[in-house]
């Protein structure tokens, strides 16, 4: 039997987490250290799958199969394609600079006695997401699948609930307030998303007799397994609604600002960037493969809803005063992209998407990173608070700026890429749709620019006088970040080998074609 | 004699026993009260497993006393110590699990 | 040779790199490094002029492919270059325009801390629009073009402490946005038709397309142009640009990123002449713009906003050329190489006499400069009578043509515009002359003339360090700024003739824009005569006004039009009316919508919910009795369903 790579890369965090629970409580920076280390250590495993994976291989690879629960015949079953590969490095790659990021954000404040724990939760907590999303991007059980979904909402409800930006921690009893609300309307909204995606999944074991998606898969592709239309869209129903709440679409998304307003920077960075991540991976990978006859009947709602997103994110991004909250509802947008790119149905789209959920998990982590230095500067969120940031700090603005422009999508950066692929997937197919899309691109301009203008620029305000520029720890953390959004705005290649493989797989499932050029066409 | 009479017994028993949980107020007397009950439990057992002719309803008529047994141990302590902390037996002033 | 063309763009690419990431380290030498690498992109672009002369005008372009940038499955993204005459054309006015501002900035930006970061944008936009007119696909051109918006948006907002300047490098990218968005759609509509979107495929087979297509993709590709080149209905940004440093407007907002737009019709040449619809529209939107920018140009006592208004409508010029089909394009090229000399000189003519008026910018405070600047005055002189097109300047001959042409389209459309060209020609000579009076002529209205208080935008920063409040003293720039000035003065004067003997420039072109001259119902000398004639009367109309009369130091309250014209004819307050406010309160709705409606449900089940358990809680009273008979209820009704359920 060879290496179980597969486990291997989410058993790591898995056991960090424990073992950095398990720090004693003075020894806080050895316990960061350690958590910092794991999760480099699963980036390699990250790196050597990138490796192993061939892009003209098989459809699932380095598959790892173990009977688990025998009398409802739910097995571990792990494999990854070419989107579950991207994905899982680029969770692997973002994890550890969302700790070094978030290196003083659970320190104990003075008046915490020395026995104080939670330092060693919060990054326990965090490699324990991380393990989870791994897992959940190579499980190929159903079942297995759903518990991940919704484990992996305990230790977010922990992080949100638990861990807020410090200026705000001093006996502010409204600031907790508003922390544990959040955290309890994105677990409710979860769990709400979760227990519905339980019924559908229960009803497939019924239909389907196995919770194996290449078993259900194949049997679908051969005709042994015939659906009943309306079984299926039931369904299809029943796991998109889970997804669409995770991802966020619209009108869905509520739980997404507050929750990213209230956490940290790092903890909304692992929110926006990787969890949700996993709901547009499923929508790809389950909705698709598993119903594809439904997933077509559903697909002009779901793009009128794409669409909706896109614009309302943006617009709603304009009228926020508090960075963070701008930054969720830029993430709305783009994850009406992403959505709109899956079900455009089209080669150029899902491309897109896949790798749209890749750079917007890189744009993101750039932009709301250095927004999160920026607060933990001044101590508020709210934009009207800054100013002149530019000529206090200019290594900050610059770094804040870059994070800006490839969140609004700049040719040469990543996200461009992705953008485009998307809106010309979707136009080639959805000709008007794919027009109101890209009026997305000028709102996002807006709102990332008003956002610059306001913050950075201008007469330098009291408050921000002597801020300090950014520190060698935080640099280090936005350095690698930006250069890979601009390598992978050159150079998307290697991405997009290992990505259409994948795609074409999932363009067979659905069996669907490009619309071929007019012209050709014609000839 | 016929052994459904035994059953009108046991049905009085658990009712007494009932109507004794529901209005006295000294915890030892409730307390005897749901022994009452249980006891009317096993006496219904036995007379089953006699109508039936196998050993089951006595198994359990055993069972049953043994779980009576710990649970007298049990709940004697609770009262002994609600005693002593209030000076009351009454079990509507030990009223505090309550949202 | 071809590997040559990376290396164009890589130079100032790298220098950007190198100046933006080196830090305070650099800034030393950073202003050289710049303009260095900026020479160096000039030299290798005159070594490919060199090269490509070698060869028959048949096999002049080349073509390097460098490698293949997004591949997916029916989607084939490359970065690839393709030069030809075109494009050389283009390469050369951008170094060379290029790097002689980059040494005029070195003396301009002198006093400015940052001005290692000026040099790094400035590379930028060189490596950007390099990228603009080199690629062999819409696609790449689509990066460059993003580019140079940012470039531009990076530059004008320079001074980012003025407020002014953030909000006008803000709109200058959003209002470019808008047009670029019109380029997408357009590559969009192109890969649906063609399936791919570079230059070769496309051309070859525009024609085969039936129903509407191309009109949508010249529509698109107009709009595009518009918001890049400044025309109506996206022209509002140009006037606010200049909130910018000078060696800016002339590099960026005059000579080369404005024209983008000119360019990218001219390059789509094949596209446009298929639709004759769409280049009606081009031709209206040309002629519209020609004379909203002469009119605003005439009003604006702000020297670089006159100059704004000017650009706009030489802008105007060369698109209603373009408009024009081949019997245009090669006319509006050179308009615009020569428009980029002169204009390039003009503005940097501005920049000089502000810096040596401590940043003043109303011409109603500068007045006989010509004694103290004398260089300045020639070569903004110069430059001044190419644009009106004096008589041999490069002016006449490229404008010339376009009201050659214009006439040339025939029917009633060509004496429309035929008219329209000309009347903007006497504007222009109006306005120029204008410009020229206030500034250098007349009395010198600076003497005691109230400074400017600090809070008026106007004020450039550097003027802290240059004695704000002292009242000016007027001196001649020094070396590294009046050199680029004469070299431009020199192209303002001689590069139309050149051009024009023996037709050169548009013979060179042609292999790209194809040649072809219309009939003009009017013979050349006719039309040279008219030109004239309206240049005097334009000329006679502003010393009429500015020259036989003392200039008023406060500006009079002028008629509607004047005050209209003033405010950009109230472009701005539309936009601010409709767009801006209409935007505001859209989005403010919308949160308001999504606090209380969308949220407001999720909430409202969720208080729902509370009062109902808040209701049922009120059962767990604590009394041991009560849950008894709540057990004993709940068995009794228990073993009655059951028995129920056993007697049916």
């Amino acid at each position: 039997m060879s290496f179980p790579l597969l486990t291997a890369t989410a058993a790591l965090p898995a056991v960090g987490a424990i073992a950095t629970a398990a720090v004693p409580a003075e020894r806080r920076t050895a316990a960061k250290w350690l958590a910092l280390l794991v999760s480099l250590g699963t980036l390699v495993l990250g790196a050597v799958q990138l490796v192993r994976f061939e892009p003209g291989g098989d459809r699932y690879q380095l598959t790892e199969s173990h009977a688990w629960i025998k009398d409802f015949g739910v097995r571990y079953e792990l494999g990854v394609d070419g989107i579950g590969v991207a994905l899982i490095a680029l969770t692997a790659l973002l994890i550890p600079f969302v700790i070094a990021a978030g290196w003083h954000d659970a320190d104990p404040l003075e008046t915490h006695s020395s026995r104080w724990r939670p330092t060693q939760g919060f990054f326990a907590l965090i490699l324990a997401v991380e393990a989870m999303v791994i897992l959940s991007f190579e499980a190929t059980d159903v079942f297995l699948f759903y518990i991940l979904f919704e484990a992996m909402l305990i230790p977010m409800y922990f992080l949100i609930g638990g861990f807020g930006d410090r200026a705000h921690e001093h006996g502010d009893e409204a600031a907790a307030t508003q922390r544990s609300y959040a955290a309890v309307k994105f677990l409710l909204y979860n769990l709400v998303g979760g227990l519905i995606m339980l019924a559908a999944v229960i009803g497939l074991y019924d239909v389907a007799g196995t919770f194996s998606l290449d078993e259900i898969a194949a049997a679908r592709a051969n005709g042994s397994l015939d659906m009943a239309t309306n079984t299926e869209r039931l369904l299809f129903l029943g796991f998109f609604f889970a997804f669409a709440v995770k991802a966020p679409l619209w009108p869905l998304h509520t739980w997404l600002p507050n929750a990213m307003g209230e956490a940290t920077a790092p903890v909304a960075v692992l929110i926006t960037a990787v969890v949700d991540k996993v709901g547009t991976f499923a929508m790809l990978r389950f909705c698709l493969q598993l119903f594809p006859e439904a997933s077509k009947w559903a697909t002009p709602v779901i793009l009128v809803l794409a669409v909706i997103s896109i614009i309302y994110g943006a617009l709603l991004a304009v009228g926020q005063r508090d960075i963070k909250r701008l930054v969720a509802y830029a993430s709305i947008s783009h994850f009406g992209f992403i959505i709109m790119g899956i079900f455009a149905m089209t080669t150029q789209g899902q491309s897109g998407a896949t790798l749209y959920m890749v750079n917007h998990g890189i744009s993101t982590a750039a932009l709301m990173l250095v927004a999160g230095f920026l607060i933990s500067r001044r101590g508020s969120r709210l934009i009207a608070d800054y100013g002149g940031v530019q000529k206090v700090a200019p290594l900050l603005a610059g770094t804040f700026l870059v994070g800006g422009l490839a969140t609004l999508s700049l040719p040469g950066l990543a996200p461009f890429v992705s953008e485009f692929l998307v809106l010309v997937g979707t136009f080639s197919r959805y000709p008007a749709i794919g027009v109101i899309a890209t009026l997305g691109i000028v709102l996002a301009a807006l709102y990332v620019l008003v956002l610059y203008q306001r913050t950075m620029t201008g007469p330098v305000k009291a408050e921000v006088r002597g801020m300090p520029d950014l520190k060698v720890r935080e640099l280090l953390v936005v350095a690698p970040l930006i250069a890979i959004l601009v390598f992978l705005g050159v150079y998307p290649k290697p991405l997009t080998d290992i990505v259409n493989p994948a795609v074409q797989h999932t363009m067979s499932d659905v069996h669907k074609k490009d619309p071929k050029p007019v012209v050709e066409a014609a000839q | 004699m016929n052994p459904v009479n035994y059953l009108y017994l046991s049905a009085l028993l658990f009712t007494i026993g009932a109507a004794g949980v529901l209005i006295r107020r000294n915890a030892i007397v409730v307390f005897m009260c749901v022994e009452l009950m249980l006891n009317a439990c096993n006496l219904a057992f036995v007379v089953f497993s006699r109508m039936h002719g196998n050993l089951d309803g006595q198994i359990i008529a055993f069972f049953t006393m043994v779980v009576a047994a710990a649970e007298v141990v049990v709940g004697l302590a609770i009262i002994v110590s609600l005693f002593r902390s209030r000076h009351s037996a009454s079990v509507d002033d030990a009223s505090l699990m309550k949202l | 040779m071809e590997n040559l063309i990376a290396l164009l763009i890589a130079a100032p690419l790298l220098g950007a790199a190198v100046l933006l990431c080196g830090g305070r380290r650099l800034d030393a030498v950073g202003h050289w490094l710049g303009t260095l690498l900026a020479a160096v992109s000039f030299g290798l672009g005159v070594a490919l002029f060199a090269d490509m002369l070698g060869r028959t005008a048949d096999d002049r372009a080349v073509h390097k492919h460098l490698f293949s940038w997004v591949p997916v499955e029916g989607f084939q993204a490359d970065v690839g270059f393709q030069l030809d005459q075109l494009s050389m054309t283009f390469v050369l006015l951008i170094t060379g325009v290029g790097t002689l501002i980059h040494i005029y900035s070195i003396g301009y930006m002198e006093h400015d801390e940052n001005r290692r970061r000026f040099f790094g944008y400035l590379n930028l936009f060189l490596a950007a629009m390099l990228l603009l007119v080199l690629a062999d696909n819409y696609l790449l051109l689509y990066v460059g073009w993003e580019g140079v918006g940012l470039a531009s948006y990076l530059l004008i907002g320079f001074w980012q402490h003025k407020p002014s300047a953030a909000t006008a490098a803000k709109k200058a990218f959003l209002v470019n946005r808008v047009g670029d968005m019109g380029l997408s759609i357009a590559i969009m509509v192109m890969f649906t038709t063609w399936g791919t979107f570079a230059f070769s495929t496309v051309f070859n087979e525009v024609g085969e397309t039936g129903d509407g297509r191309n009109t949508t993709i010249g529509l698109m590709l107009l709009l595009a142009a518009c918001g890049k080149s400044a025309q109506v209905p996206l022209q509002s940004w140009l006037g606010d640009a200049m909130e910018g440093p000078t060696p800016v407007s002339a590099l960026i907002h005059a000579a080369t990123m404005v024209t983008a737009g000119v360019y990218l019709i001219t390059r789509s040449g094949v596209i446009f002449n298929a639709v004759p619809d769409v280049q009606t529209v081009v031709v209206v939107v040309g002629a519209v713009t020609l004379l909203f920018g002469a009119i605003v140009g005439c009003a604006k006592d702000d020297i670089k906003k006159a100059l704004a208004g000017s650009t706009m409508s030489q802008i105007g010029y060369m698109v209603l050329a373009t408009g024009l089909g081949p019997i245009g394009y090669p006319f509006a090229i050179m308009h615009l190489v020569t428009h980029g000399f002169f204009k390039a000189g003009l503005f940097l003519g501005a920049g000089s006499v502000m810096h040596g008026m401590n940043d003043e910018v109303d011409m109603r405070k500068y007045g006989g400069l010509r004694k103290y600047m004398p260089v300045t005055f020639i070569t903004f002189g110069l430059g001044y009578l190419a644009i009106i097109g004096f008589p041999g300047l490069s002016g006449f001959w490229s404008k010339d043509k376009i009201i050659e042409a214009a006439f040339a389209k025939g029917g009633t459309e060509g004496w429309i515009l035929g008219a329209v060209t000309l009347l903007g020609a006497a504007i222009t000579a109006y306005y120029m002359t204008r410009v020229m009076l206030m500034t250098f002529f007349g009395e010198e209205r600076w003497r005691n003339a109230p400074t400017p208080s600090p809070a008026e935008p106007s004020v450039e920063p550097a003027a802290e360090h240059r004695g704000e409040h002292a009242e000016p003293h007027p001196h001649e720039s020094p070396g590294t700024m009046t050199i680029p000035m004469i070299v431009l003065a020199f192209g303002s004067v001689l590069a139309g003739g050149l051009f024009s003997i023996n037709e050169s420039f548009v013979k060179w072109l042609e292999p790209v824009t194809s040649l072809s001259h219309g009939d003009s119902p009017v013979s050349e000398g006719v039309v040279t005569a008219a030109t004239v004639t309206v240049l005097l009367i334009g000329v006679g109309l502003a010393y009429a006004q500015y020259g036989r009369k003392p200039v008023p130091v406060v500006a009079p309250r002028g008629s509607l039009l004047t005050r209209a014209a003033r405010r950009d004819l109230l472009q701005d307050d539309f936009n601010h009316v409709v767009l801006v406010r209409g935007g505001e309160h859209l989005t403010r709705s919308l949160v308001y919508v999504d606090h209380t409606l969308v949220d407001g449900v999720v909430n409202g089940t969720a208080a729902g919910f509370g009062g109902l358990s808040g209701r049922l809680r009120k059962l767990q009273n604590g009394f041991a009795r009560s849950y008894a008979v709540s057990m004993f209820g709940g068995a009794a009704v228990l073993i009655a369903a059951t028995l129920l359920m056993r007697a049916v």
